[in-house]
């Protein structure tokens, strides 16, 4: 029988509370969302909090919404309404394309954007996402907001910027002209761990790409952000070479490791098909084109 | 801690402590053992019950969390031994053999019944095998767990046809 060790349990009821708590508790508390990475990270004394906050009543932190050139999610938004989102699927199609195949729609139901992103798993498929529409996100202490990139909220496997005494509160997406945007994932079912998967999106100005961005899930020891792949396509007029070349790139720059889900050398190979792909569809909902 | 859960209706209450988890305190505490305990890592959909209305793995949610809360079992489906059209096409399409995995199916899909319901339709064979995507059964190969779901909206809405 799996169990997690003797902690402390209170509810928080406002934003402020939550983290009065975790200045008084100290380093040994932790926020609970859902709770379906914690949890089990806890009955295998992986994760060892000897305090739990509990923020399932924060509606107020329960929201997607746009704010002027911003897309804004709140960190208690659950994966269902994610998925569910017609404002979501308008501007970022990409968040549907992964949270049709985050878990498993139980799953869905419990599991939140903001405790995705601060387990920061190299796995998870959010966390790509975030990278690709060049998210930032908005950590609150008691000393106020501050707001950081992906690239500065990502410290490494399973670690984020966010400090013993702060909350993750926000993600907040810029809204620009010509975005498209896809996310591709292969896994063996429903739940298991993905063998790869790459998050794209892009900005079409005219006839070229104003802007990309390409991340890797699954394909390293941390969510990667093919910088690279990104500065070749930008200014470039779309095409299949192109494409192949980012694919190329990622593939190159992904640091898969072995294991029962395959081998190093077809795990590059697939982040090579999957960026392409990723890419291409992304590129076709920028144009509106079908594909 | 002093939690008290509504389940099936009728409140149950019990000092716990936070670490307890869900599936333990509705097996426990009411004594209703329909609810199954089986991987422990929110995996196999065994332990399926509905939270506030929405399909939940009860291994995965501490019984603290679920404090002030509503939770429908397996045993809460039949109303007056009378069985919910789910259990008899589980029973029709013969979609159980062991029965382990019977419990958390049947909760996902009385959830997704009452979903496609609300939008006045039955759901499509894709959208059932989405809903128990996060169910493990080893023995029917899940044919027949389809068609029972199948049987049972069509019956639901002839049901409410006729009513």
């Amino acid at each position: 029988m799996q169990t997690p060790a003797p902690c402390g349990y209170e509810r928080a009821s406002t934003v402020d509370g939550a983290i009065a708590s975790l200045v008084e508790l100290g380093p040994t508390a932790r926020i609970i969302a859902g709770g379906h990475s914690l949890i089990p990270m806890m009955k295998l004394r992986l994760a060892t909090p000897e305090h739990l906050i509990d923020i399932n009543d924060l509606d107020e932190l329960a929201y997607i919404r746009r704010d002027g050139d911003e897309l804004r999610i709140g960190a208690m938004t659950r994966h269902v309404e994610l998925l569910q989102s017609e404002l979501l699927a308008e501007h970022f199609p990409v968040f549907a394309d992964a949270e049709e195949v985050i878990a498993d729609p139980v799953v869905r139901n419990r599991g939140t954007i903001g405790g995705s992103l601060c387990q920061a798993d190299p796995s998870e498929d959010l966390s790509a996402v975030c990278s690709a529409v060049k998210a930032s996100v908005v950590i609150r202490s008691a000393e106020g907001e501050r707001v950081v990139t992906m690239h500065e909220f990502h410290v490494g496997p399973y670690v984020t910027a966010v400090g013993a005494a702060e909350l993750l509160t926000e993600i907040r997406i810029p809204i620009r002209p010509g975005a498209g945007s896809a996310h591709e994932k292969v896994e063996r079912r429903a739940g298991d761990y993905a063998i790869s998967a790459v998050s794209a999106a892009v900005w079409v100005d005219g006839p070229t790409f104003a802007d990309v961005g390409v991340a890797l899930a699954a394909s390293g020891p941390f969510t990667i952000d093919v910088v690279r792949a990104a500065e070749l396509l930008r200014g470039q007029v779309p095409s299949e070479e192109l494409f192949e070349q980012a694919g190329q790139i990622a593939s190159e720059d992904s640091m898969p490791m072995a294991d029962s889900r395959g081998p190093i050398d077809y795990k590059r190979h697939l982040v090579g098909v999957l960026t392409k792909r990723a890419l291409r569809r992304a590129t076709a909902r920028a144009l509106r084109q079908d594909i | 801690m002093h939690v008290t859960i509504k389940i099936n209706g009728e409140d149950v209450s019990r000092d716990v402590e936070p670490r307890r988890l869900l599936v333990h305190f509705i097996r426990e505490t009411p004594g209703l053992t329909g609810t199954h305990w089986g991987c422990d890592t929110s995996n196999c959909g065994a332990c399926i019950v509905h939270l506030d209305g929405q399909p939940v793995k009860s291994c995965t949610v501490l019984a603290v969390m679920a404090d002030g809360h509503e939770v429908r079992t397996v045993e809460g489906l039949a109303v007056d031994g009378e069985l919910d059209p789910i259990q008899t096409g589980f029973h029709e399409k013969h979609a159980l053999h062991c029965g382990f995995c019977t419990p958390g199916m049947m909760m996902a899909c009385r959830a997704l019944l009452d979903e496609k319901a609300a939008e006045g339709r039955a759901p499509t064979d894709h959208e059932i095998r989405t809903a128990i995507s996060g169910g493990i059964c080893r023995c029917t190969g899940y044919m027949n767990i389809v068609a029972a779901v199948r049987w049972a909206a069509e019956h639901e809405a002839q049901i409410k046809q006729e009513a």
